[in-house]
């Protein structure tokens, strides 16, 4: 039993991290107050973006996360200048900023139809992958996912011990008495907003040069509109955040070998599964509106000028 | 224990804390400063007197860097300064605490006060500096707090508390009153004598006239963007410096008696409510009673049920149908539109957004609520009727604006309110609730409005006042309740209470102990 197990909760690690990277990036904006709905594009250029540096190059992941991550932070910049300078609607810019992606991924994918990439070796951490079982599930992971992990605890950090992120918090709570006090409240925001899209973009190149290193079209899938779910539903909460989608990721490994077991379901209604089991018991278990109000950002998706 | 050091580098002998000359400063519309002049000398509390309109805000803002003057100058100890922003005058050792508060309501006390402070991030140290600068200067406070679930007599003394920690030389508190019982404002008045006697200067801006004379040295008069004077307030009458402040003698309100039959007309009997919203204010067994010819007035100080109460008054947050009565009838589960139509009236506090709709005209704004007054018919608007509708209330009100086409927005307080009043009184209710009546409102149009509630009650209506403005409650109220923690206390007629006693109500001694601010104990 436990030999099928620790291959099942591996490839959870594995299918989360593209979650991690997103839903982090848009947690730290969403913070400041700004909600970005275009995480799917800016992944999606991520993705085209760091599969193009991987192949051109030869440098493989490593040149290819690099890669996403400006490209994802070159698409939030638009978004910036639309909705953080000009204060035009946050929902509007980021539903254009998606369907730009999709289109412009689509159209520098064509010449990379065909190609593949050698992806990543697992990286065995020496001492830690023999602790019998949590040694195989942990540390035994390609590069990219621990460094998820990494990310996740300097952003919990970040949010919870220091001043920067308290600012943003305050930034995001109400940025008209962050002004009154003296913080660059548009500065601040253009900050989280850049950040969030290369966390997008670098979740999408692990996508296209790691996870399953060949391009097909619109390979995001809607990961981006879950990563989007998972930060409203983790109540901004880092934590949750990466639990949630560990159990998105656990329930996509965990459809494929359903698939491969042939069960009588037809193979669309098991891939929505992850879709449907992530948003129902992240809706089941944020139910607490005083969570949910205590810790919404209060400004989030308002524009704001000073 | 570690000590502060005297924080006031002493400016050159003889030198004055802050002088401004000319200081002028035009919006497209109005000019808010014109040629202003202020001295203050260190250690000296200094009010700035005006009504709302007069320029004080933007004056103090000029000085906190946040908006920058026109012309003139600006002298600090005695060299001449530009203060470009608020992060260059708190350098230079001037803080603020604002009117409405610039906090952060999910962060904790000691989260807020960092935030504004320019040193390395140690929060467990500055705890301990904020524990020992709020009893030093006697301003109690919990570090550890999340400021939602603060009083806003403790949110001010955040507020004081984050500028202290600065080391100013000048404080300046706009209106710092206005959210204060009437103990918590003697209270603060001891930290700020203690204050000045230690060199710090402070700008205290107000319009209570009693609060200038017994708190300040010295005073500057501003009307229409102008210094009209300067005065020693102590030797002023009230009447003297309102004279100064508004130009003419300060209005009276006539309070004939009732001669009807005093019948009730809108009860309410055990109303409990649990808010919707985390931050609000549970109602416990509310009972009151309003009568034909009287206005009950709802003292206390806001955050203590008062939005709650007004919402299931209005019918904006329907429940038990027994709970609110109208001439008998019960209403409570009535939503704000049948209410009305049986003739309960309401006056929110908000006036844009809640009471009017800003960018819409006055004509049109008069239908939302008027409707059953032939404006509409067989569902269709009948625009003319509108038209004459809102005219007649600017005529009868004497509402100061464009005429009924004019946006409610591009009216000012005092007039958008006549006509919210006006518009109310003119579908001849038989009972009517008021928040904050006279909330930004000039002098003028606040004596107008008062002694149009008073006139409108003793023809028979039934009015049920909510302020937080205790003296204008002593002015038009017959009877006065206070409502502290979501309780409301018995009303009792005016002749048998003063504004001490409520404001020991307002404190909440009359419901248990728990989360009573301090400082009432002594009081």
């Amino acid at each position: 039993m436990l030999e099928h197990l620790i291959p099942v909760l591996a490839g959870t690690l594995a299918a989360a991290t593209p979650l991690i990277f997103a839903g982090l990036g848009e947690l730290v904006a969403e913070r400041s107050g700004v909600i970005n709905l275009g995480v799917e594009g800016m992944m999606l250029i991520g993705a085209i973006a760091g599969f193009a540096a991987a192949a051109d190059s030869g440098g493989g992941a490593l040149a290819g996360l690099p890669a996403g991550a400006v490209a994802g932070a070159l698409a939030a910049l638009v978004f910036a200048v639309l909705s953080l300078s000009m204060a035009a609607n946050q929902a509007a810019c980021g539903l254009a900023l998606t369907i730009f992606g999709i289109g412009l991924s689509a159209f520098i994918g064509q010449h990379y139809v065909s190609f593949s990439l050698p992806g990543l070796q697992p990286l065995d951490i020496p001492g830690l992958v023999d602790i019998p079982v949590l040694g195989r599930i942990f540390f035994h992971q390609d590069a990219v996912t621990y460094l998820a992990l990494i990310s996740f605890g300097i952003v919990w950090w970040v949010l919870r011990k220091t001043r920067l992120g308290l600012i943003l918090k305050a930034v995001g709570e109400a940025p008209d008495a962050a002004h009154a006090i003296g913080y660059p409240v548009i500065a601040i925001r253009y900050g989280a907003t850049l950040f969030g899209g290369a966390m997008a973009g670098m979740g999408g190149a692990y996508l296209s040069t790691v996870y399953t290193p060949l391009w097909v079209q619109n390979m995001v899938a809607g990961r981006g509109w879950i990563a989007i779910a998972l930060v409203v539903f983790a109540t901004w909460n880092p934590t949750r955040l990466v639990l949630g989608a560990w159990l998105f990721g656990g329930v996509t490994i965990l459809q494929f070998h359903a698939q491969g077991l042939g069960i009588a379901v037809p193979v669309q209604l098991l891939a929505a599964l992850p879709y449907l089991a992530t948003v129902v018991v992240l809706v089941l278990i944020s139910r607490d509106k005083r969570l949910l109000q205590l810790n919404l950002p209060a400004s989030l998706g308002k524009p704001w000028l000073p | 224990m570690t000590t502060i050091p005297p924080p006031f580098s002493s400016p050159p002998p003889g030198a004055l804390r802050l002088e401004l000359t000319g200081i002028t400063k035009r919006y497209p519309s109005v000019v808010a400063n014109d040629g202003v002049q202020l001295k203050v000398a260190p250690g000296e509390i200094h009010a700035v007197l005006g009504e709302n309109g007069a320029g004080k805000s933007t004056l103090m803002k000029i000085i906190y860097g946040a908006v920058q003057a026109d012309a003139g100058q600006i002298q600090w100890n005695g060299r001449e300064v530009v203060i470009a922003n608020p992060s260059e005058a708190r350098r230079l050792g001037i803080g603020m605490v604002f009117q409405h508060f610039s906090l952060f309501e999910t962060l904790t006390v000691v989260e807020n006060i960092a935030l504004a402070l320019d040193e390395p991030f140690d929060l467990k140290r500055l705890a301990e500096r904020v524990r020992e600068v709020s009893t030093r200067y006697g301003l109690p406070l919990d570090p550890d707090r999340l400021v939602h679930s603060l009083s806003v007599g403790e949110r001010q003394r955040v507020e004081i508390v984050r500028c202290l920690l600065q080391e100013p030389q000048l404080l300046i508190l706009d209106e710092p009153t206005s959210v204060l019982t009437p103990q918590a404002v003697q209270k603060l008045f001891e930290t700020l004598r203690r204050l000045a006697a230690e060199g710090v200067s402070i700008l205290y801006i107000s319009h209570k006239l009693h609060e200038i004379q017994s708190l300040c040295h010295s005073a500057t008069v501003m009307r229409g963007g102008k210094v009209t004077g300067t005065a020693t307030p102590s030797q002023e009458t009230p009447a003297s410096l309102a004279r100064m402040m508004i130009g003419r003698e300060l209005p009276v309100c006539e309070v004939p008696a009732y001669t009807g039959e005093a019948l009730p007309v809108l009860t309410v009997s055990k109303l409990s409510m649990i808010p919707d919203d985390p931050f609000g204010t549970q109602l416990k067994d509310i009972d009151l009673e309003v009568r034909r010819g009287e206005i009950l007035g709802i003292a206390g100080i806001s955050g203590n049920g008062q939005a709650e109460l007004l919402a299931a008054l209005s019918g904006e947050a329907p429940g038990r149908a027994e709970a609110v009565k109208l001439v008998g009838l019960p209403v409570g589960h009535l939503d704000a539109g049948k209410r009305r139509k049986r003739g309960l009236a309401f006056v929110p506090e908000e006036r844009l957004g809640r009471g009017a709709v800003p960018p819409m005209s006055l004509a049109d704004n008069a239908t939302l609520s008027a409707h059953a007054q032939g404006l509409v018919k067989k569902g269709f608007l009948r625009p003319k009727a509108a038209w004459e509708f809102a005219k007649t209330c600017i005529q009868r009100f004497d509402v100061r604006c464009g005429g009924p086409g004019a946006a409610a927005r591009s009216l000012s307080g005092g007039n958008l309110q006549k006509f919210i009043v006006g518009r109310e009184i003119m579908q001849k209710p038989i009972a009517m609730v008021v928040a904050q009546p006279t909330w930004g409102v000039d002098v003028g149009a606040a004596a107008f409005l008062r002694q149009t509630l008073i006139d409108l009650s003793r023809s028979g209506v039934a009015i049920l006042v909510v302020s937080e403005e205790l003296e204008e409650l002593f002015e038009i109220c017959d009877r006065i309740a206070v409502l502290a923690e979501g309780r409301l206390g018995p009303a009792v007629p005016k002749a048998h209470t003063n504004a001490e006693k409520i404001g020991m109500q307002m404190s909440g001694l009359f419901t248990s102990a728990t989360d009573r601010e301090p400082d009432h104990a002594a009081a």
